[in-house]
């Protein structure tokens, strides 16, 4: 993170740091006053140059332990994308709410965006008593740096006690970057939140070893308290648009000319798949045997309405592409049905779809994995049962 | 050019079996390997130098067996390779590895990227990367797919990120941290050539005191986190029923009678 700052106050102009800085970034304006441009890269071979000590980088927090008294309340980060919120920081809500009942305390929405504030109202039927709200251009689209260092004054400002963020790209992205600087505890991925009786500490579950074990995580001295949470582990909350909450708006931290990324275009593929959203997925994997093993797949997927997943299995055998990969190390899914044909379910596929509602498994091997978690299974040859099955759902859902 | 590549020795996940009666790991005769996605880390490292020239440096932190995934890293093609071992570093969470990992990068001095894999399998937690470029004061590029292009006179970088909405174009400047997915490139295997230079490579060890670190934020006693307990999965609720029937044809007819009543297809 780069980033100089300047106390212009101070600065006297004299143009020192100008000729120490490798990248050009440095420069006199109108007013004889040092500025920096976007070259910055926060080397700091300027910083001990400055006779008079105007010149200074934001330094990463170094405190052994904090008095965690002083930090109260839930918080819950509020992905938005293109205007919208994703799904994930509404399951993120209910959660929340939840902790923070328990805890008896209120539950806190940061919505970082621009234009953003029907996203801060949503927060609040959603389940939040307060909302943060910093709506500013330089927020429009997600970027590490100023949503980061948004996230960071909130949190030096207000204290909080828990804070969650979705397990997402961005939330991860995010996560890592403000636990770093806040010097702070972060647990990835969690799957289980709940408070211990006594300590009131937050238990933070999650899978590790590609889901073969279960660890509890908890963060005894430092605050906030900080988890990513996995898409579609906790359930979806019914919004109260009656509810009532209170909307802070904040101040952007950056100016876009201190931020040296920039988002130029985003390319959605034709075709491609969204199994986060997907109601049904039929999934394939080692026993689809090729790429031309996933069109029968498609077809039983098309009659339901539904996508087409895969095992990393499949995926690395490069039948299809990563982005249909369901498991430890690609999507958590979470439909109302999941079709696994030729999986044999090892653990790290389980991870990413063992909550689902309806689990049907179609496997050669009686004694695959994949049997002991579902509730339907037919032992045979996906080739001659998946076509069975398209004909017969065509036949009574009279398609 | 000069890459630096952070690397992790993980147990092969795929192997881990569980004690059924225990409920603990089995990690007797588990293969220790490269974190997969530190393959291709180092591969795009590598490429870069087959384009640009320079350098590649590979850094781990672990136990003095660690040394073994620097080798096979160096037999892939790597220059050098730093070993970050000492028992104080035992212990370490992520933000304790990433502290210790952004000190030894300000000792090998200047760069122009770091590459990690999006995750290790072991961990599966991603926040090392991050960490990392936050200590050190660089930009992020994580869950990268391509690098589009890269000037290192310009110190310019754009690339493309995988999204949960398709493929972010991204432009930012040098130096950089990129993690990277799977779909980049595909890893290279050592050759006989480079095994032979992996033997004979001289890989020194760096210990706390070879690093600026404060003692109090390196191990498990600057890690914020503590792992309380282990436990294996709970079992899904649900006892699966498996369709018979005379013919194939009549087990699909009942299974999608099955599914129908179950009203979740509409």
């Amino acid at each position: 993170m780069a980033l100089l700052q300047i106390k212009r106050d101070v600065c006297t102009g004299c143009g020192l740091c100008i000729q120490v800085c490798p990248f050009g970034a440095l420069s006199l304006d109108s007013e004889n006053i040092i500025v920096v441009n976007e070259a910055c890269t926060g080397c700091g071979a300027c910083v001990p140059e400055c006779p008079v000590s105007a010149l200074s980088l934001p330094e990463v927090e170094k405190k052994e332990t904090v008095s965690t008294d002083e930090y109260s309340g839930v918080w819950v980060w509020v992905e938005q994308f293109d205007g919208r919120a994703a799904s994930i920081s509404w399951e993120m809500m209910g959660e929340g709410r939840k902790l923070a009942d328990k805890r008896g305390t209120i539950l806190t929405a940061c919505v970082l965006g621009y234009e953003a504030e029907p996203i801060a109202k949503q927060a609040i039927a959603y389940g939040a008593d307060r909302v943060f709200l910093i709506d500013d251009p330089t927020l429009k689209v997600y970027r590490t740096d100023p949503y980061a260092r948004c996230l960071v004054e909130l949190v030096k400002k207000y204290k909080p006690e828990i804070f969650l963020l979705g397990a997402s790209t961005r939330g991860r992205d995010l996560a890592g970057a403000v636990a770093t600087y806040l010097y702070t505890g972060l647990t990835a991925d969690c799957t289980g939140l709940e408070i211990e009786e006594g300590s009131n500490l937050l238990l933070q579950i999650r899978p590790a070893f590609g889901g073969n074990i279960m660890a509890t995580i908890k963060c005894p001295n430092h605050r906030p308290q900080m988890a990513t949470v996995r898409h579609h582990v906790f359930e979806m909350p019914a919004p109260d648009e009656s509810r009532q909450g209170q909307i802070i708006r904040e101040k952007a931290v950056l100016l876009e000319e201190q931020i040296a990324t920039k988002v130029l275009d985003l390319i959605v593929e034709k075709n491609e798949v969204n199994l986060a959203d997907a109601k049904i997925i039929v999934s394939g994997g080692r026993g689809v045997k090729g790429p031309e093993g996933f069109t029968i797949l498609r077809e039983l997927a098309d009659v339901l309405g539904g996508a087409v997943g895969a095992s990393r299995a499949a995926v690395d055998a490069g039948w299809i592409s990563y982005a249909h990969q369901v498991g430890q190390t690609g999507r958590t899914v979470r439909p109302d049905l999941y079709i696994a044909c030729g999986i044999s379910g090892a653990i790290q596929h389980q991870a990413g779809m063992r909550t689902s509602k309806i689990i049907v498994a179609i496997n050669k091997d009686p004694e695959a994995p994949i049997f002991q978690i579902a509730d339907y299974g037919i032992v045979g040859d996906l080739f001659t049962v998946v076509p069975a099955l398209t004909r017969a759902l065509k036949r009574r859902l009279n398609k | 050019m000069h890459a630096i590549v952070c690397i992790k020795q993980v147990p092969d996940t795929t192997e881990v079996k569980i004690d059924p009666e225990r409920g603990t790991l089995i990690r007797d005769g588990v293969p220790s390997i490269i974190n997969p996605f530190d393959t291709y880390a180092i591969e795009e490292a590598l490429r870069l130098r087959e384009k640009f020239g320079g350098k590649v440096t590979v850094i781990t932190m672990g136990p003095p067996q660690a040394i073994n995934a620097l080798k096979e890293a160096v037999a892939m093609g790597a220059d050098e390779a730093i070993l970050l071992s000492d028992p104080a570093f035992a212990g370490a969470d992520t933000w304790a590895t990433a502290y210790t990992l952004s000190r030894a990068i300000r000792k090998i001095g200047d760069f122009d990227v770091i590459f990690c894999g999006r995750q290790a399998i072991d961990g599966d937690t991603g926040q090392t990367g991050p960490g990392i470029a936050t200590q050190l004061q660089i930009n992020q590029l994580t869950y990268v797919c391509k690098i589009s292009s890269i000037d290192f006179e310009k110190k310019r970088i754009e690339v493309e990120r995988l999204v949960e909405e398709g493929r972010e174009v991204v432009q930012s400047a040098l130096p950089c941290l990129i993690t990277v997915v799977k779909d980049i490139n595909q890893p290279r295997y050592p050759t006989i050539l480079g095994i032979r230079r992996a033997q004979k490579a001289q890989i020194p060890t760096w210990t706390a005191k070879d690093l600026d670190v404060d003692p109090k934020l390196i191990g498990l006693d600057g890690s914020p986190t503590r792992v309380v307990k282990i436990a294996t999965p709970p079992p899904r609720a649900g006892k699966c029923e498996i369709i018979q029937g005379e013919s194939v044809e009549e087990q699909a007819d009942l299974l999608a009678e099955k599914l129908i009543a179950e009203k979740i297809i509409i």
